[in-house]
């Protein structure tokens, strides 16, 4: 059985329709990229998964079991973490603050606690006192990231880790990504940087204007597929 | 001399005015709700401590001790079931039920005790006094200034070193990202609700024992408590304290020049305030 | 394919020759009218203002004002001053009570401004509380105890000498027809000021004002100049009733001018029950109150716990008020303020 399932998934920002009959899975361990341009409907996908936008409970499955209408904080406390776009850490917690608020909703004991997160970013090491936005835009990512592993989740939502940042700290962000991996959580990856998000991930799916257009290995897809997909022109 | 001793009366009635403004100041900082019936939960509690002191033989202080847990858990259930309705981006919902819930509570206590002003006594401790140097400083006013120190203290350990208070700033920086955290927001409301409640029956025991009160003046102390907060600058407990000694001192010296001057006096400092610092004396850094 | 901004509904159009037939019998109504309807349709009408003047500042401004009783207070110890020490006559000192309270708005406009939302609501009645313990310190008019308009200023009320020999009438009711008949031109000028106000562009900006300060800012409205302009605009025709019901009263105090739960507590739930944020709410909301005052006004404290109770069931399960489910249902708008668009074709074809 998938780890995580979505069927005929739709979301909507009010009347606004974001999504449109979205039909994925993942499996355990594996990690998922999905790739698309401005407005495809990425993010909408992550946060209908994690609960904050809601959809019917049948329509997302973990383990089989319907998780739609949960609302975000139970699906979190499921083992879904998710790492927002746009990193959102809290300014009036200190760097280890946004960290040990991760593990809020999640006591269960795994690999992750914090002096690991501090092994994986040993950069926030120093800076565990101050304010969380204080720091740079990799080091916030790096706290975003730790944020999320701090619950030890079985599956993380990763909405563009990239977003805004030198390709040199990019690069050093998605090393950190074979560890998460071995701790056992399963990824689906929401990138605009595609090389990155190719190298890391088992499987991609390309999406557009709230539909998936493309899937297959990395192997498989051609650059010109994804920027068919990407895009919307006819494949010729 | 004169000025001296009302100086020092002035600050210990601070304490008092910091503690009606303790629980206003935490669910704003929170929620960004202002509850204007909060003066009368005041008075409630005042109610229910004469209530228990009369029904179980309690001395008024081991009254507010009972009445703590129930005072909590009304707090939680009115947030529970009335307040989470309401919040939101629109202010005026919120607004316009605490309105409410202040006129219903008011004349509820109206209907059941009469408008006859009540006091609870909490005996030989009324009268003692201490003498400094010149100046001789009742027990009762220094006890409710510590008393004020002590919950701000102890607020300010809750929200600052604790997972709950970790949350409750979490939830205040961001609602939704704290709910992909686990938190779940409406929870913590209640429970900063209720938790402002234990300090509202704390409050509610002194303003009992320093003056008489009656159905009618919650609306009175919910505006001292809210001008200690603003002059302190939101979110800040120490500030609020500062604010509520400032309404304190300058009603007490308003009150040696002229007796009627004591309340107005307390108004002008405030927008004196208001003029210069528009933010407050001790604002957030950010918000 | 052409549109057009439409505004007129087919019920605003019966509204209007509604309207047009009812004002001219509420004119002629003392004729035949009993002196206890005509007290009870100036308590209506004087209500309705303050209440259409709440509502133009919280349900299309945004702005919650808890302390509007500064100005009826004002306005009402304006119109006692300029008759006890200035010898006016009492209307003219109406119109004295509107400025002076005008005038009061200004630095609390400058206070209560630097408040943000929630906050703005308790400024307001801290200034209330200012204004109502330093007229309570004005000794020549009464101090805390308050005074009466004398005998001289009262018996000789300009228009009631008129009224008296046309209606045949004791002085006492004269002055009670007077009273009627201002609050009826003060009634609907209000309500024809704010339907116009709403209905040109400065009203769009208020309700853009309200809905989004920064979309506000960024089409070139300011938001500032609004908010001023409509407070303002409240003040004015707040502190007008607040003279008018005192004339009517006779006698003052600073208790009662400044009364939170009389100026303010009543009218916010006449809106909140009727229906915020619209010209019908207000109408509708002050004839359930007058029906609840007139059921449980003997019973006091529970007229006013029900009223309290009403206004937060209101707000939580029907926020719109009774107006708001009674459009719902029906689509009725008397007062349309909204712009609609209209095809031309169909306009063409009702021509
Ligand atoms: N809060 C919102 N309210 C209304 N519409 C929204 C909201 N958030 C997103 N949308 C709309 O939903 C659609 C999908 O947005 P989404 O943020 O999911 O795109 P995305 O693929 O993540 O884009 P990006 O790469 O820019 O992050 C867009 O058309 C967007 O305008
Ligand atoms: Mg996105």
């Amino acid at each position: 059985m998938a780890l995580l399932e979505t069927r005929d998934l739709t979301a909507f920002y009010g009347n606004f329709q974001a999504l449109f009959g979205i039909n994925l899975t993942l499996s355990e361990g594996e990690t998922l990229a999905i790739i698309g341009a401005n407005g495809a409907g990425k993010s909408s996908l992550l946060r209908t998964i994690s609960g904050v936008l809601k959809s019917p409970a049948e329509s997302i499955l973990l383990e089989g079991m319907p998780i739609g209408h949960l609302d975000a904080d139970e699906i979190t406390s499921l083992g879904i973490a998710m790492i927002p776009e746009g990193r959102r850490l809290f300014p009036s917690l200190s760097v280890e603050e946004n960290l040990e608020i991760g593990a809020y909703g999640n006591k269960q004991a795994g690999y992750w606690n914090l002096n690991n997160v501090y092994d994986l970013f040993p950069a926030l090491t120093k800076k565990r006192n101050q304010p969380g936005t204080s720091l740079s835009g990799g080091e916030q990512q790096m706290v975003a990231m730790g944020r999320a592993l701090m619950s030890n989740p079985r599956v993380l939502l990763c909405d563009e880790i990239s977003l805004g940042l030198a390709p040199v700290v990019i690069k050093n962000l998605y090393e950190a990504f074979p560890e998460i991996k071995n701790s056992g959580a399963s990824l689906i990856i929401v990138e605009q940087d595609i090389v990155q998000a190719m190298k890391v991930s088992d499987r991609v799916c390309c999406m557009m204007e709230g539909n998936i257009t493309l899937s297959g290995t990395p192997d498989e897809l051609s650059m010109d597929m994804i920027h068919a997909a990407y895009f919307g022109e006819e494949q010729s | 001399m004169i000025f001296l001793d009302s100086l020092i009366q002035g600050i210990l009635l601070g304490g008092l005015y910091a503690l009606f403004a303790a629980g206003l100041s935490l669910v704003f900082g929170i929620m960004r709700l202002v509850n204007l019936a909060h003066g009368d939960l005041i008075v409630f509690g005042a109610y229910l401590i004469l209530l228990l002191v009369s029904l179980l033989n309690l001395n008024v202080f081991a009254a507010a001790l009972v009445a703590a847990p129930f005072m909590f858990a009304l707090g939680w259930m009115l947030q529970k079931f009335v307040l989470n309705r309401v919040l939101g981006d629109d202010i005026l919902p919120p607004l316009l039920v605490t309105f409410g819930l202040s006129i219903v509570i008011q004349n509820v206590l109206l209907e059941t005790w009469s408008a006859d002003s009540k006091r609870l006594s909490a005996g030989t401790l009324e009268t003692a006094s201490l003498a400094i140097g010149p100046i001789n400083v009742g027990i009762m006013p220094l006890l409710i200034f510590v008393s004020a120190i002590v919950v701000i203290l102890v607020l300010n350990q809750i929200i600052y070193r604790t997972s709950l208070g970790r949350a409750f700033r979490a939830t205040s920086d961001d609602p939704v990202t704290a709910s992909l955290m686990g938190v779940k927001p409406k929870n913590i409301f209640s429970v900063a609700t209720g938790l402002a409640m234990i300090v509202v029956i704390i409050a509610a025991l002194y303003l009992g024992v320093r003056s008489n009160f009656d159905p009618s003046i919650g609306p009175a102390r919910l505006i001292y408590a809210f001008e200690a907060v603003i002059i302190g600058g939101l979110g800040s407990l120490w500030g609020t304290l500062l604010g509520g000694i400032i309404i304190g001192v300058a009603q007490t010296i308003g009150a040696t020049i002229n007796p009627e001057w004591q309340i107005l006096s307390g108004h002008i400092a405030f927008l004196l305030v208001l003029l210069v610092r528009p933010r407050g004396l001790l604002p957030r850094a950010f918000d | 394919m052409s549109y057009v901004v439409k505004v007129q509904t087919s019920a605003s159009r019966m509204a209007a020759i509604g309207t047009a037939i009812l004002i001219p019998v509420a004119f002629i109504l003392p004729l035949f009218a009993s002196r206890s309807l005509l007290q009870d349709l100036f308590f209506i009408f004087t209500m309705l203002t303050l209440a259409q003047w709440w509502n133009l500042l919280a349900g299309y401004g945004g702005l919650v004002s808890v302390g509007q009783q500064a100005f009826v207070g004002m306005g009402a110890y304006a119109m006692f001053g300029t008759v006890i020490l200035l010898g006016w006559d009492p209307v003219p000192s109406i119109l004295a009570g509107g400025i002076v309270a005008l005038l009061l708005a200004l630095p609390t406009a400058f206070f209560a401004f630097r408040l943000q939302g929630a906050y703005f609501a308790i400024g307001t009645w801290v200034i209330a509380e200012i204004t109502r313990l330093t007229v309570a310190q004005w000794k020549q008019l009464g101090g805390g105890t308050g005074t009466s308009l004398p005998r001289s200023a009262t018996r000789d009320i300009m228009f009631v000498d008129g009224i008296k020999a046309l209606f045949d009438t004791k002085t006492s009711v004269a002055r009670d027809i007077l009273a009627y008949w201002l609050a009826l031109i003060l009634v609907i000028l209000t309500i024809a000021a704010i339907y116009w106000l709403l209905r040109t562009r400065r009203g769009l900006a208020l309700a853009a004002v309200r809905d989004n300060l920064q979309a506000a800012r960024s089409v070139g409205v300011d938001p500032d100049k609004i908010k001023w302009l409509t407070f303002l605009a409240a003040a004015f025709g707040t502190g007008l009733t607040g003279a008018l019901i005192y004339m009517q009263k006779a006698r003052i105090s600073p208790d009662a001018a400044f009364s939170v739960v009389d100026w303010t507590a009543y009218v916010i739930f006449i809106v909140v029950i009727g229906g915020i944020g619209t010209i019908e709410g207000p109408i509708l909301g002050v004839i359930v109150f007058l029906l609840l005052q007139s059921l449980l006004a003997s019973y006091g404290t529970w007229y006013l716990i029900s009223l309290g109770l009403i206004g937060i069931i209101v707000m939580l399960f029907a926020p719109r008020g009774l107006w708001g489910l009674l459009s719902d249902r029906t689509g009725i708008e008397l007062f349309p303020v909204q712009r609609r668009l209209v095809m031309n074709k169909k306009l063409s074809k009702e021509k």
